[in-house]
């Protein structure tokens, strides 16, 4: 028995001619948090529908709590505990009923699933709204609901695919909050995300995943230690003259990305570039100091922005 | 709170959860469902049953009975196949299009086989209700002559599961639900409904339309209706091919139906 609880190899997804997902390598050990990092179409969410057990693989090998998902599927859905990209909730039914209806389809027994409940709703703050029928609650509600529903079963794996996507940042940090308690239980997780800041905050490793390739793999802050430098300087000259000063701004950091509306320096020391910049008298009409994010990480893996 | 049992075996009766899940869903219109349960049937008869027969000369019967006899077993299996499509049409197309709560289902243990299946009983039950009490109905009319014409509940159900079924598995492989609508009820559902044999002899139709019967549930369920409930005179052999063609569509539908939930969860 390993210690891991999904390990893939060479896995492959193809619908008709198109590869979503073209031979990945990856693995997840027992109580991390691991993520997907790419932008939409990177084949995040159809490598997470393999490991749900809900869609077949094309190719390459996977095995999920040492089962093969292709013959095993239900066995192994009974440990896995989903939160899709779009909330699937029963809007029609309370939101007691949506979890009560849920447990059911686990073959847990009445009183077990009651009890849950009970602790389910004070985890996802959604104890007042128990007798709420799920279309009357806001967006981040119905994506705690979500959650606290794929937690019925006390599952050994928590898939969270594109967790906060178009929530309001305070939701967001209301989610990542919850989260983030998940993790500290102890609670294996798998998500998926196009934001770098979710990805910093919730996982332990990551691959970043692009045209249905990982192009890499380690920790964030490994990551954005190998890809990048401590500190980036963004500076702005407007439009017109951003590709004109790429020029005389290179010699004076370790590298350059030219965006249509920015460029960004790449040094460890980044104030100390602005001042040289200065001094050379280079006026950017704005500037800004920031430390690298995973979004630079993934520009320079692939060439182009997270968010598109 | 400390929660000591941890179940993680998966269990056999997937269908029966999917269908308590359904069942729970119907009874926000419980009020609802037994109004119209007891409504319809009352409504039918009164203006077709009592109305139209009235129109007919008394001494003019309908293959040896009044009208309202004549037309009872198709009311009831007519009833029940309108009960079997609503229970299926709909929330197959709620569950994989407008809500996608079958997508939500088939992340837990349950498979698309045993959401087929669910959905299908909890219509049957459905069924099983509304005919009963229209049954009743019926017999408080007098439009019952035998004595063992509770019979015809059964059959009623039969129709009311092939339609169920095929409708399962219709709306389960058309992705395009206005497609199902406007082409499905109105060219399939609507003909069937008029063309066999329900408000008048199928045989007083010319040929190259009786053949619409033939192939419609509505008419073989009603057929062995006319013969539980008043005793219409028909051979062993088309009793015989009654229940067969039923038990076909019913086994055929069913088979699809599981396929296509199973394929287009899987997409």
């Amino acid at each position: 028995m390993t210690t891991n609880l999904i390990e893939a190899r060479g896995l492959t997804k193809s619908y008709g001619d198109f590869i979503a997902v073209a031979g990945i390598d990856f693995h997840v050990a027992k109580g991390e948090s691991f993520g997907l990092l790419g932008p939409n179409g990177a084949g995040k969410s159809s490598t997470m529908r393999i490991i749900a057990a809900t869609s077949q693989r094309t190719g390459g090998d996977i095995k999920i709590l040492d089962k093969d998902p292709n013959l095993h599927g239900p066995q192994i859905r009974a440990h896995l505990g989903v939160v899709p990209q779009q909330d699937n909730l029963d809007t029609e039914l309370t939101v007691e009923q949506n979890l009560y209806v849920y447990g059911r389809y686990f073959g847990l027994s009445s009183n077990f699933i009651k009890n849950k409940i009970e602790e389910l709703l004070d985890f996802a703050q959604l104890v007042e709204k128990r007798d709420v029928k799920v279309d009357a609650l806001s967006g981040g509600m119905k994506r705690r609901l979500t959650i606290a529903r794929a937690l019925i079963s006390e599952p050994d794996i928590l898939m969270l695919d594109e967790p906060t996507t178009g929530l309001d940042p305070q939701a967001r940090h209301i989610l990542w909050d919850r989260l983030f308690r998940l993790k500290e239980q102890g609670v294996t997780l798998v998500i998926t995300t196009h934001y770098m800041d979710e990805a910093e905050q919730l996982c332990d490793r990551l691959v970043v995943m692009d045209k249905g390739k990982i192009m890499a793999e380690d920790s964030p802050a490994g990551l954005i230690k190998t890809y990048s430098t401590k500190e980036v300087l963004e500076v702005r000259f407007g439009s017109e003259r951003n590709a004109e000063m790429s020029d005389k701004l290179k010699p004076h950091c370790e590298r350059i990305e030219v965006l249509p509306d920015r460029i960004l320096m790449y040094a460890d020391d980044a104030e100390k570039v602005l001042e040289e910049i200065i001094k050379q008298g280079i006026h950017p009409v704005t500037s800004l100091v920031r430390r690298s994010s995973l979004e630079d990480v993934f520009l320079r893996l692939t060439g182009r922005s997270l968010i598109e | 709170m400390s929660i000591t049992t941890k179940p993680k075996t998966v269990k056999p009766y997937g269908a029966l959860y999917v269908a308590e899940y359904r069942i729970r869903n119907m009874m926000r219109f419980k009020a609802l469902i037994v109004m119209v349960s007891i409504g319809n049937p009352f409504l039918y008869l009164l203006s077709i049953g009592v109305g139209v027969g009235a129109l007919i000369d008394s001494n003019n019967l309908i293959d040896g009975v009044p009208y309202l006899t004549f037309l009872a077993p198709a009311l009831l299996a007519n009833a029940a196949i309108a009960g079997g499509m609503d229970e299926t049409v709909f929330p197959t197309l709620h569950g994989f299009k407008w809500g996608k709560i079958f997508f939500g289902i088939n992340s837990t243990p349950i498979t698309g086989s045993q959401i087929a299946l669910g959905v299908f009983l909890a219509a049957m039950a459905r069924v099983v209700f509304l005919v009963t009490i229209y049954w009743i109905v019926l017999y408080l009319f007098g439009a019952l002559e035998t004595s063992y014409s509770w019979l015809a509940i059964p059959t009623a159900i039969f129709a009311g599961a092939c339609f169920a079924a095929m409708m399962l598995a219709l709306a389960a492989k058309m992705e395009n639900d206005n497609l199902f609508f406007t082409f499905i009820s109105r060219f399939v559902i609507m003909p069937l409904f008029l063309f066999s044999g329900t408000f008048f002899p199928l045989s007083a139709m010319p040929i190259y339309l009786q053949w619409i019967g033939w192939i419609s549930p509505l008419w073989h369920a009603t057929e062995l209706g006319r013969f539980l409930t008043y005793g219409r005179e028909i051979s062993n052999q088309m009793l015989f091919l009654h229940v067969a063609f039923l038990s076909v569509i019913l086994i055929v539908g069913l088979f699809f139906a599981v396929r296509y939930y199973t394929r287009r969860l899987a997409k």
